[in-house]
């Protein structure tokens, strides 16, 4: 078991169905654990952070930052993938 | 744990405020490049900095990718080449080999086509000045700087008067962009990572990573939630965007290093704009009260402006650098270019805020038609800022071509585009003609 790795997935957009299912999908296809899942609707606007787990991920981040693009041009989205270190930098001292 | 809050703040500053990172700058030294066959050493330095910096820009854009933070530029910096020419008679073939070194590993730029005469001039430093006019307009990501002064050693107004006769021709022979890649420096610094002034000093280890950050974006949009609040609060709220600033640049800078197998230099805690709106450093002045850039309090309000971002960014970083401050390029900045167009910012009011930035007076656009004298005493009177003050400063001026006050001059991509601004036309003839050296103060003396 190698020491977690942290990543945040965030979503931005308006709602609609399966968000939350095609973005679980795209992590699990990959070998990725969802840690923690915040998400919002205000006004028909979608927002969603995800905290996940990418130790044990399959394949590297180039690839899981295509596949969310290319995933988010699909559904009129904002998905990123970061690592979860630039929000720990910036927040916590 | 990392609240969405706080998510949502980061992704807001990326997105919307233009935090970004400037510049991963790779400095490189050239020691052991030396030989006293001109082809020979030019060959030595396109190896060695291929050989180093050959994985510099992938390495930048994986970072950029996973930390979803845009790293603007990949430069180079090297050991200044007037210490490494010393043995051959033409430099002009390491001016080449830079360039080529600069296009096959992909960086934006490469700077440290320098020379540091602040005392005095060795036969190889110039030959390196004389031949800038040539190097600059025949290469294209070249960057050079020649140190003219220091508090330590006073002026060298020989050299004053060489660079201002360099900088003409420079504009002659480039149409005026070679002038935007050249800085005439004031106690330069050795691990400066930001361009045209970046040189890895002789003083510095084999290799090191040096980072520049940015966002001045971030700085402004902070400030228009504490509107009409005592400059405390203006100073405190800078502090802290400066340190969240900063805490990106030491991750990326200490990514990078690990990455590469380089050493760390230093993060360099500077405000640097870009011609975008919203990348302002001239609205970070407006936004405190001053009606437009220029105007009378400009230079209070950069003085407490580039204190607070390095007292902010001291504290995030192990190692700071470089010039770290808030830079006023005007052709770099909306609002400058603004000002200067409305004639509300003058040179002697850029020359002013110079006192108290972080360098000096940068991509100004002149009438084509200024005597080189008049440049060269522009020159002596920033590196006396720098030398009485004790801080770096310096000029990146350029005299475009054909062209006068009124017109404007563009030079494109961050370089962005510039007012030409009037310059006093009373002569500095008698001034220059002098030459010799300017003492040293007397608060040289330390010891």
């Amino acid at each position: 078991m190698q020491p977690e790795k942290k990543a945040v997935v965030t979503v931005l957009g308006l709602d609609r169905k399966g968000i939350i299912a095609r973005v679980s999908g795209v992590l699990y296809e990959n070998g990725i654990n969802i840690l923690d899942i915040s998400q919002t609707v205000l006004s028909g606007y979608f927002n969603m952070a995800m905290i996940v787990d990418v130790s044990e991920a399959t394949c590297g981040f180039d690839v899981l930052d295509d596949a969310f693009k290319a995933l988010g041009a699909e559904m009129g989205l904002q998905i990123r993938i970061q690592r979860s270190e630039i929000f720990e930098a910036m927040h916590q001292v | 744990m990392i609240s969405t809050n706080e998510i949502n703040e980061t992704l807001r500053m990326i997105d919307h405020e233009k935090l970004d990172v400037r510049t991963i700058t790779m400095g490189i030294s050239l020691l052991d490049c030396v030989s006293s066959d001109p082809e020979k050493l030019a060959r030595n330095i396109y190896d060695r900095v291929t050989r180093k910096a050959g994985q510099l820009v992938r390495v930048g854009q994986e970072i950029d990718r996973e930390f979803g933070v845009p790293i603007v530029n990949k430069r180079v910096s090297v050991t200044p080449i007037a210490l490494v020419s010393g043995a051959v008679n033409d430099v002009l073939p390491t001016a080449y080999a830079l360039d080529r070194a600069a296009r096959e590993t992909g960086v934006d730029f490469i700077g440290g086509y320098s020379a540091l005469v602040q005392k005095g001039m060795t036969g190889a430093d110039r030959r390196l000045i004389e031949s800038l006019p040539q190097a600059l307009s025949e290469t294209e990501k070249l960057c050079a700087s020649v140190n003219v002064a220091s508090t330590r050693a006073g002026i060298d107004m020989d050299a004053v008067r060489l660079m201002g006769e360099a900088i003409v021709k420079t504009a002659e022979r480039s149409g005026g962009i070679g002038c935007a890649k050249l800085v005439v420096f004031a106690n330069a610094v050795e691990d400066n990572p930001f361009m045209a002034g970046a040189f890895h000093g002789p003083g510095e280890g084999d290799t090191a990573i040096n980072v520049g950050v940015s966002g001045p974006g971030v700085v402004k949009s902070a400030l228009e939630k504490v509107k009409g609040q005592p400059f405390d609060v203006v100073a405190e709220t800078i502090k802290r965007t400066a340190f969240r600033v900063t805490r990106v640049g030491q991750l990326v800078a200490m990514e990078a290093s690990r990455r590469l197998g380089v050493p760390f230099g230093i993060v360099d805690l500077s405000l640097a704009p870009t011609p975008a709106m919203g990348d302002s450093v001239a609205h970070i002045l407006e936004e405190m009260g001053v009606e437009q850039c220029g105007g009378h309090g400009t230079t209070a309000a950069l003085a407490l402006l580039n204190d607070a971002v390095k007292k902010g960014g001291v504290m995030a970083s192990s190692h700071v650098g470089g010039l770290s401050g808030a830079f006023i390029p005007v052709s770099e900045d909306i609002g400058m270019i603004e000002a200067a167009a409305a004639g509300a910012l003058s040179l002697d009011k850029l020359e002013a805020m110079t006192c108290v930035c972080s360098v000096g007076l940068d991509m100004i656009a002149i009438p084509g038609d200024t005597p080189s004298s008049t440049i060269a005493a522009i020159i002596a009177d920033e590196a006396a800022i720098g030398m009485i003050n004790n801080k770096t400063t310096a000029v990146r001026i350029i005299p475009a071509p054909g062209k006068d006050v009124g017109d404007e001059v563009e030079f494109g991509g961050l370089l962005g585009r510039a007012p030409v601004m009037p310059v006093h036309r009373t002569s500095c003839e008698r001034f220059i003609e002098r030459g010799g050296r300017i003492p040293a103060p007397l608060n040289s003396l330390k010891n």
